[in-house]
């Protein structure tokens, strides 16, 4: 009897002692599930979840604080990927922080800016070349479309430019074989198959 | 002849149907009124244009330079102005318009003065450099701009070099008869990229269906003071992939993921060797190409077409037919569709077929996967097109990459033998446009958030600062005052100096904020300011004294 209890205690102490160290030694730095939220978040940082920045929610997501259906840059698409890292149901988008758009970059038009560096101070991702008194430009390719420098602008010189497709950006769509009716006229097939 | 040549696995082979396009001879296609040359005509950036509209080029004049290391230049295919530099339909499955050059042609096709180079002369680079603003490019299909593949890097030599002249999809003559007229002029090319790849080996490989081609090219290499082997290579589709003319040649097989010049080898499409030798034997730079025309037309053949020539205008010559169902540029494994016939010849178009119902009859309506697995059997990557298929449609992309979905060279044997009908292609397709568009996404993201974080990073440093700066200028004061109270006698000195130090800093501040505009003025306007002041001065002094003697009495 007074063996076993030896026993028991032994082990206690060692398993103890073990997870003890390896608490402190093999500690995570950082918290690995919002990182890995932050990962599939549009890093639009347009605040319209409701927190400042794409980071802060996805912390707030890992908390247990936030929903995931907050974020309109990221879309459905974003809340299904969100609800499969996190192992709960998808649900629709949350109207009410606005909706999803196509993308789209900001652009000035450099005949009415007034070089008052407001919009400079707005924008997330420092996209905006420009100093006080001198001509703002976006610069395109790091625009992510967040719409933060249309509200400070004192002479609204900035409208959203949605991004036209063009060549590079062009995909092959999901193939479909186009449904024919019987005695219609017969579309060329999409690859061009088929050989005499 | 009596190289051992290897089977490389998979193939098919298809109806080649040659015949229809070589028994006429090549033709020149006469001058259109209107030329169109999009900007992006090869692989990399697109050339900057360099013309104006309303400007009058020449023949063979540079009208769009090359920009970034993989970039090529386009030149004016004949003489005339530049009309417009605007968006124009261009020969892609998407329908889509890109920036092109129009030209009205003024009928005198006026060459700009040639100067032909004496490549022996050269160093390999100004050779290259002096290629790449010829406008050249792999005519073979992929057209990549020729300049760099000129270039064995580090190694200096390229053990090996392989001239491809298999042309093994069907329909398609133009390299065939390219090389039955103008054998020779292919191997001076040839002994162009021998001088700049120091090649040791050099072997051309032809498909054995094309026995005059065969002929004239061995012929032609009896004259040359370089070893050239000559190979018929069996018939067999895709047997002018460059990795399956590499296995059939050499036994040699390219490793996943990498070029074939990382194994030694370098492959060169035949019409590139003859455009190599138009730049280095005449200067003239890339402005034409032989087209074939074929498929549902009156008299298939081949062209001599000018880069820009719309599409429709080589149909016409070859004779329109009625009810064609639609129109693919390249061959029936490979080609894409053109959404237009009004779109111009590209550097790319090898062939122009026109489909009818008799000739390519509609599908019919696409099966359930069987998984029967005659697709694998005939690929000639090595892939499982079955799965590459089933993930693809499922969207799962990163099991399709892990099946080395890259690695499919979009031959189209698989779609060939599907009892299923099922666009096969069209799915890696899609499946690597989806991967390389979420590529692009991802890079974006994460540039944003690493912009997003180091702007936090920044706002907090300077928050900082300005923290550090405040409290460093308090514990300044702090001291100096201790140091003055030490000094004089007491509280009442210290707060003497205070007060003295805030005045102090109230007119510094006040002579910093002068307007600084009065500077760098004319003397007369100096002049009359001082004038103001000085009666000023003087209106400030009368009216103090009759305050004083106020004051006085």
């Amino acid at each position: 009897m007074l063996a076993a209890i030896g026993v028991m205690i032994a082990i206690a102490v060692v398993v103890g002692v073990v997870l003890g160290w390896s608490a402190i030694r093999l500690k995570v730095e950082g918290n690995p599930l919002a990182e890995k939220i932050d990962a599939i978040l549009p890093q639009t940082q347009c605040g319209q979840c409701g927190f400042p920045g794409c980071k802060p929610y996805a912390t707030a997501i890992a908390k247990g604080e936030a929903d995931i259906n907050l974020c309109p840059p990221g879309g459905d698409e974003g809340v299904k990927k969100l609800a499969e890292l996190l192992g709960v149901e998808a649900k629709p988008m949350d109207e009410s922080h606005g909706q999803h758009k196509p993308k789209s970059v900001a652009f000035i038009d450099e005949n009415i800016c007034i070089g008052c560096t407001l919009c400079i101070q707005a924008c997330p991702v420092d996209a905006i070349a420009g100093a006080a008194k001198q001509m703002h430009t976006i610069i395109a390719s790091e625009c992510t479309g967040c719409e933060l420098c249309i509200a400070p602008c004192p002479v609204d010189c900035i409208t959203m430019v949605p991004v036209t497709q063009d060549l590079p950006q062009w995909k092959w769509k999901y193939p479909r074989i186009p449904l024919i009716a019987m005695g219609t006229t017969i579309a060329p097939s999409p690859s061009g198959r088929g050989l005499g | 002849m009596t190289r051992e040549l290897f089977a490389f696995n998979g193939g098919v082979h298809p109806p080649d149907h040659k015949t229809e396009s070589t028994w006429r001879p090549v033709h020149p296609a006469p001058l259109p009124k209107k030329l169109v040359i999009p900007l992006r005509q090869h692989i990399g950036n697109p050339a900057k244009p360099i013309v104006a509209v309303g400007q009058r080029v020449l023949k063979g004049q540079m009208i769009g330079a090359a920009e970034g290391f993989i970039s090529s230049a386009v030149h004016a295919p004949s003489s005339g102005f530049v009309t417009a530099i605007d968006m124009q339909p261009v020969p892609h499955a998407s329908g889509l318009s890109d920036l092109c050059i129009t030209l009205t042609t003024d009928g005198r096709d006026e060459w700009i003065a040639l100067t032909p180079l004496d490549y022996t002369q050269f160093s390999p680079a100004d050779l290259r450099a002096r290629l790449r603003d010829m406008g050249l490019v792999g005519l073979g299909g992929a057209v990549f701009p020729s300049a760099i593949k000129l270039d064995p890097g580090a190694a200096h030599t390229l053990p090996m070099l392989i001239l491809n002249g298999c042309e093994c999809e069907p329909w398609i003559t133009c390299d065939d008869s390219l090389m039955r007229d103008h054998a020779a002029e292919i191997l001076q090319g040839v002994a162009v990229m021998r001088h700049l790849l120091g090649s040791m080996e050099i072997l051309v490989g032809i498909e054995d269906n094309k026995p005059e081609a065969l002929a004239a090219i061995q012929q032609a290499a009896e004259g040359l003071d370089f070893a050239v082997e000559i190979v018929a290579v069996p018939t067999i589709y895709p047997g002018g992939g460059a990795k399956q003319l590499i296995k059939t040649l050499t036994c040699k097989e390219v490793p996943s993921g990498k070029l074939s010049t990382d194994i030694g080898i370098q492959v060169f499409n035949v019409g590139t060797a003859y455009a190599l030798y138009r730049a280095v034997f005449h200067g003239e730079p890339l402005i034409s190409r032989l087209v074939t025309v074929t498929g549902h037309v009156l008299r298939p053949q081949n062209f001599v077409a000018l880069i820009g020539t719309p599409m429709i205008e080589l149909i016409q010559l070859a004779g329109e037919c009625d009810h064609g169902t639609g129109l693919l540029m390249g061959g029936p494994m490979m080609g894409v569709p053109m959404p237009r016939a009004d779109v111009p010849v590209v550097k790319a178009t090898n062939c122009l077929l026109v489909q009818s119902a008799e000739l390519f009859p509609p599908l019919p309506r696409e099966l359930p996967c069987i998984r029967c697995t005659r697709c694998a059997d005939v690929c000639p990557a090595d892939l499982q097109p079955q799965d590459l298929y089933r993930f693809a449609k499922a969207q799962d992309f990163g099991r399709a990459q892990e099946y080395h979905l890259f690695d499919c060279i979009e031959c189209g044997c698989c779609s060939y033998v599907c009892p299923s009908h099922i666009p096969l292609v069209d799915f890696y397709r899609y499946a690597k446009s989806e991967i390389w568009a979420r590529e692009k996404e991802k890079k974006a993201a994460d540039l944003a958030r690493e912009r997003h974080e180091f702007r936090v990073f920044r706002q907090e440093r300077e928050k900082r600062e300005k923290a550090e700066k405040l409290a460093a200028r308090a514990q300044a004061k702090k001291q100096e005052l201790t140091a003055a109270a030490a000094s004089g006698d007491g509280e009442a000195a210290a707060r003497k100096a205070l007060i003295a130090a805030a005045m102090e800093r109230a007119k510094a501040q006040k002579a910093g904020i002068t307007p600084q505009n009065t500077d760098k003025l004319a003397p007369d306007k100096q002049r009359e300011i001082e004038e103001i002041e000085a009666r000023r001065a003087k209106i400030r002094e009368t009216a103090h004294q009759p305050l004083e003697q106020e004051k006085k009495s």
